[in-house]
């Protein structure tokens, strides 16, 4: 691995109470959650926690969620969860929580997913659907004080309106020349699937990317990995993340 | 009796000898330590409720299945740290070393030709996912090393993937019958996608030890951890003891 993903033999993840400071829907199936939590001064943009929430009896339920924000001293830290039809923990996000509501992390885990300046680029991300989540934390990182390094997001998305931070998204491509916005609507009248012209296209305006990093379904994965491929880009330098059930 | 479902080998190559996967293991890799028969009591005793939280109660026949922490899927999820490598059968090889001195080296012809053994089981994955009953086939751990004629000569191995993935499973979890080095899933070769042609198959452990596109295992004189090992993830995984990270 290279100097980009930090290799310790010490790494000790423990649970950590975490409350609820903010929580509010920003697409019909994504809620946004702030959690004030001691790891989250500690993370890198790209990983994921593990949230565990328990019922009175003392029942317990984990999932792994991606970490939305870029460290900012605020003590918090974002996760954006998608409701899941019968989600027995994002039911309880979409529909229960509050603020002031309590629920434990641990993490931050995934350390070859992740991404900070020093790493450098360019840096081509793709995302499908909620996988956008962690790929939105590098570029959150980036707006931080790396805005020099070339970056280009593809994100595969059903329709504009389901699509998470669109508004933050588009305003920074609009003022910011070092990154651009490929957006592949699948459900809109005149939409398309990811292909090798979007690709293309994002490749044009990053140059020869030294890092790239995709997530989303298994079908988005593997369909953006072979177009990238395809395009000249070292699979080696390919991180994916998938989601499955 | 463990509650791991139907859990048996058969050795196809000689017809139809049967056996429970639980013999001459001690009982312990398969067996429920009673303390973990669910995800029930730890956070309770330190007083951390989750406001409004029910959760999605498994009936009793399934919940004695899932390791704590576990949820059931119908799916099969995939995770892995890059694109699928690309591994052709015609110039597939795997092979024993220890240290950087090859043993033996298999063709995938030679590989095919070995006596082949099928499991029928659980399987777990750390990120939280369980599929039940589970059918695997392929080249156990012991025949190999008949093949080879050798035993194992240190008690430690790093799995060692087309895709420069390693994860450390000791010998002891691997002998007598626990674990594959698997060419098929539910009758068909696996695919690319699910670690084929071939991947090493140790489902008593979380499924990162079952490394995916496996080339070969590399014996070694110390416990040596692998791509998620040093990363955080724990040196032996046990999910009945829900040994997902260091210190865990």
């Amino acid at each position: 691995m290279s100097s980009a993903t930090p290799v310790t033999e010490a790494i000790v993840f423990r649970w950590h109470r975490a409350a609820i400071t903010a929580i509010a829907p920003v697409t019909p199936h994504v809620t946004s959650v702030r959690l004030r939590c001691p790891l989250a001064e500690t993370y890198r943009a790209g990983q994921h926690v593990d949230v565990r929430l328990t019922a009175e009896d003392g029942y317990q339920a984990q999932r792994s969620y991606s970490i939305a924000s870029a460290p900012d001293g605020s003590g918090t830290l974002e996760l954006l969860i998608e409701g899941l039809p019968d989600g027995e923990v994002s039911g309880w996000f979409t529909g229960i929580a509050a603020v002031g509501d309590q629920v434990e992390l641990r993490g931050p885990i995934g350390g070859s997913f992740s991404w900070d300046g020093p790493d450098g680029g360019p840096v081509l991300l793709g995302g499908g659907g909620s996988g956008v989540v962690p790929l939105l934390a590098m570029l959150r990182r980036r707006a931080q004080g790396w805005r020099e390094i070339p970056a280009a997001l593809i994100y595969s998305v059903r329709t504009r309106a389901e699509a998470i931070a669109l508004t933050e998204l588009e305003r920074l491509a609009a003022e910011d020349a070092s990154f651009s916005l490929h957006l592949a609507t699948t459900r809109e009248p005149g939409g398309k699937r990811i292909d090798a012209a979007l690709v293309a296209d994002a490749l044009r305006r990053t140059g020869p990317p030294g890092k790239v990093f995709l997530c989303g379904s298994n079908r988005f994965v593997a369909a953006a990995s072979d177009l990238i491929v395809a395009a000249g880009v070292a699979p080696g330098i390919i991180r994916t993340e998938r989601f499955g059930a | 009796m463990p509650n791991i479902g139907t859990v048996l080998l058969t050795r196809l190559s000689f017809g139809a000898f049967v056996r429970p996967h639980m013999t001459g293991l001690g009982g312990l890799t398969w067996g429920v330590p009673p303390h973990h028969t669910g995800s029930i009591g730890r956070a309770a005793e330190a007083g951390m409720v989750t406001r409004g939280f029910v959760g999605r109660r498994q009936p009793p026949e399934t919940g004695a299945r899932l390791p704590p922490g576990q949820y059931l899927t119908d799916d099969f999820p995939i995770l892995q740290i890059g694109p699928n490598p690309t591994v052709d059968r015609a110039t597939w090889q795997f092979t024993l070393r220890e240290g950087s001195r090859p043993i033996k080296t298999w063709s995938w012809e030679a590989f095919e030709a070995l006596p082949r053994t099928t499991w029928n089981g659980d399987i777990h994955c750390v990120t939280k996912w369980s599929k039940f009953d589970t059918a695997w086939e392929g080249v156990s751990f012991d025949d190999l090393l008949a093949d080879a004629g050798i035993a194992a000569p240190t008690p430690f191995l790093l799995a060692e993937s087309y895709d420069d993935y390693t994860t450390n499973v000791p010998v002891a979890d691997l002998v007598g019958g626990q674990a594959l080095v698997a060419t098929r899933y539910a009758g068909q070769p696996i695919h690319p996608d699910h670690g084929g042609p071939a991947r090493l198959f140790v489902p008593h452990l979380y499924f990162w030890k079952s490394a995916k596109w496996v080339k070969g295992l590399r014996f070694t004189k110390t416990d040596t951890a692998g791509f998620w090992e040093l990363r955080g993830y724990h040196m032996y995984g046990d999910p009945w003891r829900e040994q997902r990270y260091t210190g865990d």
